[in-house]
């Protein structure tokens, strides 16, 4: 059979997809294939982000790619006889995959090629506008660079919002003889997994992203610093980053252009404050991950002292599409000061969970109803937490609030890295308020009184709380707690652990005033 | 994920000699060094000090810190069972109830044979939750009895 004639079928290797299967339909039909001599090539692409379709099979076909799925390894045969390779009709047919309406709805900007191309291959990612941004960048002035990342509106990703063109626009105007780009793909967050679905379906993008920071302030040095809860991210990005320097990428000299940009993947452990930049750097430096103060900032004073461009991987990620399309293209997506897109993962107790980039200004109820199709248990929506373990937990009927940094922050919630956890009406969220206090016991670095100390002390007064004792009193104590820890810590994990924890007591009071339930019988 | 070889001081002095040239080299030389014994043995915190000019405390200290390194050799499997958010709106929490009553498995207690099950806050599959990682495979919609089995086939093997 010649190559030219095989027919391509698409598996994804998505660490997602491998968690439902995936491995076992590539084999399945590698093997049917073989035994019928069709000729087929199958390629493990990214998750086109259906995560509920997944393992979801494509066919490459003359009228475009068309969709099969969920795909269980037994159905496999099946499939090859009604003709999957031309796109045969069967029950798990879903039809062009470009067709279907949670794709119809997107505006994929930096998802662009996640699940069309193959992961590790430079010739496709090129074909797919690959390293355009990075070669319109090579033309122009580092502060060239930075205006137009600031005009583009690009805000940092990772939750803060801080605008990422003024945080380059230092690192540029500080004098060192070593400056370094840090990305923060410590995507700790419950709910988010974007940074691990680009890693795994488009690593050249974060790549590409991080030399254009580099050339823009004058960087010769890159860290990734990657959670190892990510042992498949990890493994595409090593081998992303040794094909990219082999091709000549980067390394010694970014596309030939004279510019050195060394990169490196390390690997966290286990520690959820090293998503905080601070922590991170110490992490990186090979110390405990005890936070900061600030200032200084690290755009001045980063990794090793060093002037470092801190940013998400969805920051790094935008910035190649707005230097080829142009900083206006991007900040014509979105509204107010909310621009371009945002990658939203929605997950949990939902039945059509996955990835969605859309600009901002979509209602999460658009969101969770329209897309998500409510609660994978079928019973009613309860309650939704926006923006990780320190994010809010919103009511059913605040659902109608806009995906924006803004409108999220007027009602006391946050955007956060734009993960989206539904819960349905067994919830608890007496319970759900306990948890918070005692992940960030288990998680705090230990540096300040407030979070060290006022996470313990809040599973105990909620435990007072569940149990019935005193509840006013506890109550009272439990929101001067709040105040304490959203004023007096020194970083986000103790300013918004009490996010949560006053949500679900505002917004869900009733579970805070349940009778206790009985001793379990010995 | 069987069969790491017992502590070896040279082995251990050879791996760290390897890295030691790194910026901020003592994470690459502790996963390093897990990767290879399976844990970190306390007899390396001198050789590390010695290798990268730090004090003692100061490695003692970035082992401890750390959730995933570990000071004794690991049982023969690990699974790593996620217990944030969106597991638990699915019901992770009940599933680690069920572990321990009908299967007498309990979450990061005494291994069940030769298997240990472990918390941990979020594997990024939480669009298929329940998960877990087992020898560094991630399972989505993943039960208590798929748990329970993934012990017992280790005690099977072992």
């Amino acid at each position: 059979m010649s190559a030219a004639a095989a027919i391509r079928i698409f598996v994804p290797v998505d660490a997602a997809a491998l968690s439902v299967g995936a491995e076992a339909v590539a084999e399945a039909i590698a093997r049917e294939a073989a035994n019928r001599a069709l000729p087929v090539e199958i390629v493990r692409n990214g998750s086109r982000g259906m995560l509920w379709l997944e393992p979801l099979v494509e066919v490459e076909t003359p009228q475009g790619r068309v969709a099969y799925g969920p795909v269980a390894a037994k159905d496999v045969p099946g499939l090859i006889e009604a003709g999957l390779v031309e796109g045969g009709a069967h029950p798990l047919r879903l039809g062009p995959t470009d067709e279907l309406d949670w794709m119809k709805r997107q505006q994929r900007l930096t998802f662009a090629r996640v699940g069309i191309t193959d992961p590790l291959s430079i010739a496709d990612y090129r074909a797919h506008g690959g390293f355009a941004g990075l070669q319109k960048a090579l033309a122009l002035t580092g502060a060239e660079i930075v205006q137009a990342i600031k005009a583009s509106g690009l805000r940092g990703r990772g939750g803060a919002g801080f605008p990422t063109g003024i945080k380059w626009q230092t690192v540029h105007d500080a004098a060192a003889d070593q400056k370094y780009i840090v990305c923060n793909a410590d995507e700790g967050d419950s709910g988010t997994f974007a940074d691990r679905m680009l890693f795994e379906g488009d690593p050249y993008l974060v790549i590409e992203g991080m030399a254009i920071a580099a050339v823009a302030v004058g960087a010769t040095r890159g860290y990734i610093y990657l959670r190892s809860e990510y042992p498949h991210a990890h493994r595409t990005l090593q081998r992303a980053i040794l094909k990219a320097e082999a091709a000549g990428l980067i390394g010694a000299s970014i596309l030939g252009s004279g510019h050195a940009f060394h990169l490196e993947v390390r690997l966290g452990a286990g520690a959820y404050i090293c998503g905080e930049e601070t922590s991170l750097l110490e992490s990186l430096e090979g110390k405990r991950a005890i936070v900061r103060a600030k200032p200084p900032l690290p755009a001045l004073q980063g990794l090793f002292g060093k002037p470092t461009v801190v940013n998400n991987v969805l920051s790094f990620a935008a910035v190649p599409w707005i230097m080829d399309h142009g900083a206006q293209a991007y900040a014509d997506y979105g509204l107010g000061r909310s621009r371009g897109t945002l990658p939203v993962q929605l997950g949990g107790n939902v039945k059509r969970g996955g990835l969605i980039e859309l600009a901002f200004g979509i209602s999460l109820r658009e969101i969770i109803e329209d897309m998500g199709g409510g609660t994978l248990s079928g019973r009613p929506i309860r309650a939704v937490q926006v923006g990780g373990p320190l994010g809010a937990y919103l009511t059913a009927g605040q659902l109608d609030v806009k995906m924006d940094y803004e409108a999220l922050a007027a009602m006391r919630a946050m955007l956060g890295h734009g993960g989206i956890v539904v819960f349905d009406d067994t919830v608890d969220m007496a319970k759900q308020a306990r948890f918070a206090f005692q992940f960030c016991a288990k998680e705090s670095c230990g540096k300040c009184t407030p979070c060290r100390v006022g996470a313990t002390r809040g599973v105990e007064v909620m435990d007072r709380i569940i149990a019935d004792v005193e509840r006013p009193k506890n109550i009272a104590v439990l929101r001067d707690l709040a105040k304490l820890m959203t004023d007096a810590s020194l970083c986000a994990m103790g300013n918004l652990t009490p996010m949560p924890v006053m949500s679900a007591l505002n917004h869900f009071p009733e579970d805070f005033d349940r009778p206790p339930l009985p001793l379990a019988a010995e | 994920m069987a069969g790491y070889p017992v502590w070896n001081q040279e082995a251990a002095r050879s791996i760290i000699a390897g890295l030691a040239h790194l910026e901020g080299a003592t994470l690459p030389i502790l996963h390093a060094l897990q990767d290879e014994f399976g844990h970190v043995d306390p007899q390396a915190v001198p050789l590390i000090a010695e290798a990268l000019n730090l004090s003692r405390a100061e490695v003692h200290g970035a082992i401890t810190f750390y959730h995933d390194f570990r000071t004794a050799p690991p049982p023969r499997r690990v699974i790593k069972l996620c217990r944030a958010e969106a597991c638990q709106s699915l019901g992770c929490e009940a599933m680690v109830e069920e572990l321990a009553e009908t299967h007498g498995i309990v979450v990061d207690g005494e291994p069940a044979g030769d298997a240990v099950v472990e918390t941990v806050y979020c594997l990024g599959n939480c669009a298929l939750g329940p998960s877990a990682l087992v020898d560094g495979e991630l399972i989505g919609r993943v039960d208590a009895a798929r748990i329970a089995g993934l012990c017992q086939q280790e005690r099977a093997q072992s």
